[in-house]
């Protein structure tokens, strides 16, 4: 009797069909995946990427050195070197982040007292050598300088909830 | 004892105590920010206001006596509303600028309002600015908007240093710190304004922007650079020292440092280091690796050792070496044969070796020079050769003690002194003859008159005697008779007399042995009849050595000049081998102190380039040379070998037989009184570049007498040519009518006047 009823079931597809209902059910489903890279997923203005070290719009670099980002990072990724500026400032000779070390928990942003130092939306980067993941303080004015319109939009945003 | 109350704790303490020194006696912190157990009471800042049961206000815990039966609260409504409202309104002028302000992490005020402050301000007006005032190189007040007028500072120029140089002005919200007199703070000790400044206004310059506290590894060290044996935290960050601190003890530095302890470190990295051995080979030098550098040495000492003879060798060491390395270099010397080694570079009379019965010492600790109340101080430059001993002696003479002095220059000690005597360096020992003279009599009831007389009326006034010898005494020609005279007036007294110990490790030389044996040569003999070869240590020729002219022509005319130093300095001119070695923060060791305190420390620093710790490189030499009992793995095992069976106590003694005082011939012409400037005693300090930048630091003149240089057809501020023995440098000028006739002060130890002669001794002054 069992293997007449397996009979029936493998000859009329009932299994098979089965599976393709599932299959269809989906195919005219709403979309839950994208197609990465033509499409891309929304972001948070809190989104935390890859760093940047903003300037004012002046040029003058934000950062005064303080050494709290240092001081916070839970992973040592910062490195700061401090010394006196001709004008009498306090700045920074170096300013590395090591982003194989970095956790991007946020917490350099957080702690910094003049918002130099912000983790921005961008995710697409990417080394060669694990060198080309360590970032010096020029690629980060660099990152900085390149997406301020952005970066302050997002600080904007988030601004009421501070 | 009186019985009160704080927060429900019954404490016992003593009458006429304050509150917040009974509530720190039981652990119970109030906080506060103008008191200072150190200093007096001001009550200014209203931080340690506290509730008292029954007083209507809330009261200073600083100002407010205990009284039996008081209870205090220091957490309650009251006492907490207070505390918030004094926080607010410090803060309302004090700037929000923690992060760029090098006080951060270590700042008593951040500390506070996070402990006792709101959690924001409603300060919404204009802050007050204060414009920032330069004090000269080693403090910074270039952010005086920071200060909170706790006085702290002022009170500190007052009470300890003894010179007001900052003071409070304007009034109100117009008050303002800032220099009085000279623009710049001069005195000795004024870094230690900057660990009292509790907020950032007083900074250390030096250190400004170097690092934050929460960076730095903490390393107990010794201090190298006085005979007092201060405790050292170390600093440092990445192998480099950047910071100095005192370690608190109220037996030997309190809480305070002394300025050339505490900016010494920035010597330590100087463009002059030696990070590399080297030789001289055919008149040039080479960087070589330790091998061969070791070899050539202990090929050059068996040579002479082998052809001339081990007495040809001589070895000399200054006194801020460790214990250790003047253990193996003296074992190493007499290992060879010979009995030539000595660390007492600028003593000139050697006459008490033998006759003294052991190390010559303070004569008693530190702590009981307060509770001296007579002192008679010969021949010290005491405020710059021992700033804290100074200090010490400075709190003595406010609590009623007496001070004498008995010297050749009349600086201002900032201290009031009873009695004085200024005379030339060769009637010291006149002088002293006839104080010891005068108290004899005053014992037996006879008064004289004149200078001798008053001191020794002072000296007999008195139940706790102590006569101190200081540096001057040491380097001097009498040096012997004087020490004998001082005892026989300790001994008039019913008081001690003992010697303020000319550098770090003046008694640990002695207890390392680093003295000529029985027919060895002493310092002075052993550059007076030139030897074929030297071994120094530590040692720069021209700058520690009681005459550099003799010296440097004897280094010159030696066949082999094996110099250990941490610097190259003007080695390279007369030496064959140069082997770097590692100053006191990247060696361990041990440096007996003056009052005898054998203090151990550990290297806090690696040893800079291929530098190596001298006691190994001695260690490795003795090997080299095949000697016996060169097999220590640590410093320890070599302190332990020189230390072995040694009671220092016993061994400390400033007891002398059989000198008999006399007068000094006549000497015709002007005589030199020189000292050693307070930041020129060591290599490590003449290389700091923020000390040698202060007024301290200046490129020494020709003192002499107005009378004297009108004598001389010699206007003052004019070039002057200073000459002695072969040796003349041009000088300026300067007259000082403190100064007893007959007599020129030329520093020592000075790259200005190394081309002269002896320390002590005549000389000419003339129109240039």
């Amino acid at each position: 009797m069992k293997n007449l009823i397996n009979f029936f079931k493998s000859f009329l597809l009932l299994e098979f069909l089965k599976g393709m209902t599932v299959t269809g059910r989906y195919f005219f489903a709403r979309h839950v995946t994208v197609s990465y890279p033509e499409e891309k997923t929304p972001q948070s203005f809190r989104f935390r990427g890859l760093h940047a070290q903003r300037r004012y719009p002046n040029g003058e670099e934000r950062c005064i050195a303080c050494k709290l980002c240092e001081a916070v990072c839970p992973a040592l990724a910062i490195k700061i070197e401090v010394a006196q500026r001709a004008d009498g400032s306090r700045r920074t000779t170096q300013y590395d982040i090591d982003l194989t070390k970095c956790i991007f928990c946020g917490f350099c942003e957080e702690s910094c007292p003049v918002d130099a130092i912000v983790e921005t939306r961008v995710y697409e980067y990417h080394g060669e050598n694990r060198g080309d993941l360590y970032y010096t303080k020029s690629m980060l004015l660099a990152n900085g300088d390149k997406h301020e319109a952005q970066i302050a939009a997002d600080r904007a945003a988030d601004a009421k909830y501070r | 004892m009186i019985n009160i109350e704080i927060d429900g704790k019954q404490i016992q303490t003593e009458n006429g105590a304050t509150i917040i020194e009974a509530a720190h006696q039981a652990g119970i912190t109030i906080p506060h920010f103008c008191y200072h157990k150190k200093l007096s009471i001001a009550a200014n800042c209203r931080m340690c206001l506290v509730q008292v049961e029954k007083a209507p206000k809330p009261l200073p815990a600083c100002a407010t006596p205990v009284a039996e039966g008081m209870k205090v609260y220091t957490h309650s409504e009251q006492a907490v509303k207070a505390q918030k409202g004094v926080m607010e309104f410090l803060l309302v002028n004090h700037p929000l600028d923690c992060p760029i302000c090098d006080q951060g992490g270590e700042c008593m005020l951040q500390d506070m309002s996070v402990g006792y402050g709101g959690g924001n301000s409603r300060y919404q007006e204009e802050k007050r600015m204060v414009l920032g005032k330069d004090l000269g190189p080693l403090v910074s007040a270039e952010e005086m908007s920071r200060c909170i007028n706790c006085t702290r500072c002022v009170r500190f120029g007052q009470e300890i240093a003894g010179q007001m140089e900052l003071g409070q002005a304007f009034r109100g919200e117009h008050a303002e710190i800032m220099s009085f007199v000279s623009g710049t703070v001069d005195s000795e000790l004024s870094g230690n304004m900057i660990d009292l400044c509790p907020v950032g206004a007083l900074t250390s310059k030096p250190f400004r922007y170097k690092a934050r506290s929460w960076e730095l590894s903490r390393r107990r060290s010794v201090s190298a650079h006085d005979s007092l044996g201060s405790g050292l935290a170390v600093q440092t960050k990445n192998n480099r020292v950047l910071r100095v601190l005192p370690v608190e003890n109220d037996d030997i530095n309190e809480c305070w440092l002394s300025d050339k302890d505490r900016f010494a470190y920035e010597g330590l990295n100087s463009a002059d280091r030696l990070t590399k051995p080297m030789i001289k080979q055919d008149g040039k030098w080479q960087e070589v690796e330790w091998q061969v550098a070791l070899e050539y040495a202990g090929n050059g000492l068996r040579h002479i050792a082998s052809g001339a003879g081990a007495e040809q060798i001589g070895a000399l060491a200054t006194a801020n070496s460790t214990l250790e390395e003047l253990y193996l270099l003296q074992k190493l010397m007499r290992g060879i044969g010979s009995q030539n080694v000595d660390f007492r570079l600028r003593q000139s009379d050697f006459s008490a070796d033998g006759k003294q019965q052991g190390a010559p010492w303070l004569g008693m600790s530190i702590a009981d020079i307060s509770r001296v109340d007579r002192f008679l101080v010969v021949g010290s430059f005491l405020r710059k050769d021992h700033p804290l001993l100074a200090a010490r002696i400075r709190q003595a003479v406010k609590k009623g003690a007496q001070a004498n002095i008995i010297h050749s220059v009349d600086d201002d000690l900032l201290m009031k002194v009873a009695n004085k005597a200024i005379v030339a360096p060769d009637a010291l020992v006149e002088m002293l003859t006839q104080v010891s003279k005068a108290l004899a009599a005053e014992k037996q009831g006879q008064s004289a008159s004149g200078e001798a007389a008053a001191i020794a009326k002072s000296l007999a006034g008195g139940e706790r005697v102590v006569v101190l010898l200081g540096n001057f005494v040491q380097q001097h020609p009498q040096a012997a008779q004087l020490q004998a005279l001082a005892q026989q007036i300790a001994a008039l007294g019913n008081g001690k007399f003992g010697f303020l110990g000319e550098a770090a490790n003046s008694v640990g030389g002695y207890l390392a042995q680093a003295t000529p044996g029985a027919k060895g040569l002493n310092a002075a003999s052993m550059l007076e009849t030139p030897r074929k070869a030297y071994v120094l240590l530590n040692v720069e020729a021209e700058l520690d050595c009681a005459n550099p002219q003799q010296a440097m022509s004897a280094l010159q005319a030696a066949d082999t000049v094996i110099v250990l130093s941490a610097y190259k300095h003007h080695a390279m001119e007369y030496a064959d081998v140069l082997l770097p070695v590692a100053p006191f923060t990247e060696t361990s060791g041990t440096f007996v102190s003056t009052e005898g305190r054998v203090q151990s420390f550990k290297g806090a620093v690696k040893p800079l380039g291929e530098a190596r710790p001298a006691w190994k490189v001695l260690r490795v030499l003795g090997n080299m040379l095949k000697l016996q009992g060169f097999d220590h793995d640590t410093s320890e095992a070599v302190r332990d070998e020189a230390l072995n069976g040694v009671d220092v106590a016993a061994k400390l003694n400033n007891a002398i037989g059989g000198v008999e005082a006399k007068a000094a011939a006549a000497t015709c012409g002007l005589q030199r009184v020189s000292e050693v400037p307070i930041y020129a005693t060591d290599a490590v300090v003449r290389r700091s570049a923020p000390l040698q930048a202060t007024a301290d630091a200046e490129t020494p003149q020709a003192w002499l007498h107005s009378d004297e240089l009108k004598k001389l057809g010699i206007q003052p501020g004019t070039a002057v040519r200073v000459g002695q023995g072969q040796g003349s440098v041009l000088l300026i000028a300067a007259a000082d009518d403190k100064l007893p006739r007959g007599v020129a002060r030329v520093a020592a130890g000075h790259a200005a006047t190394a081309a002269l002669g002896a320390m002590f001794g005549t000389i000419t002054v003339e129109r240039a």
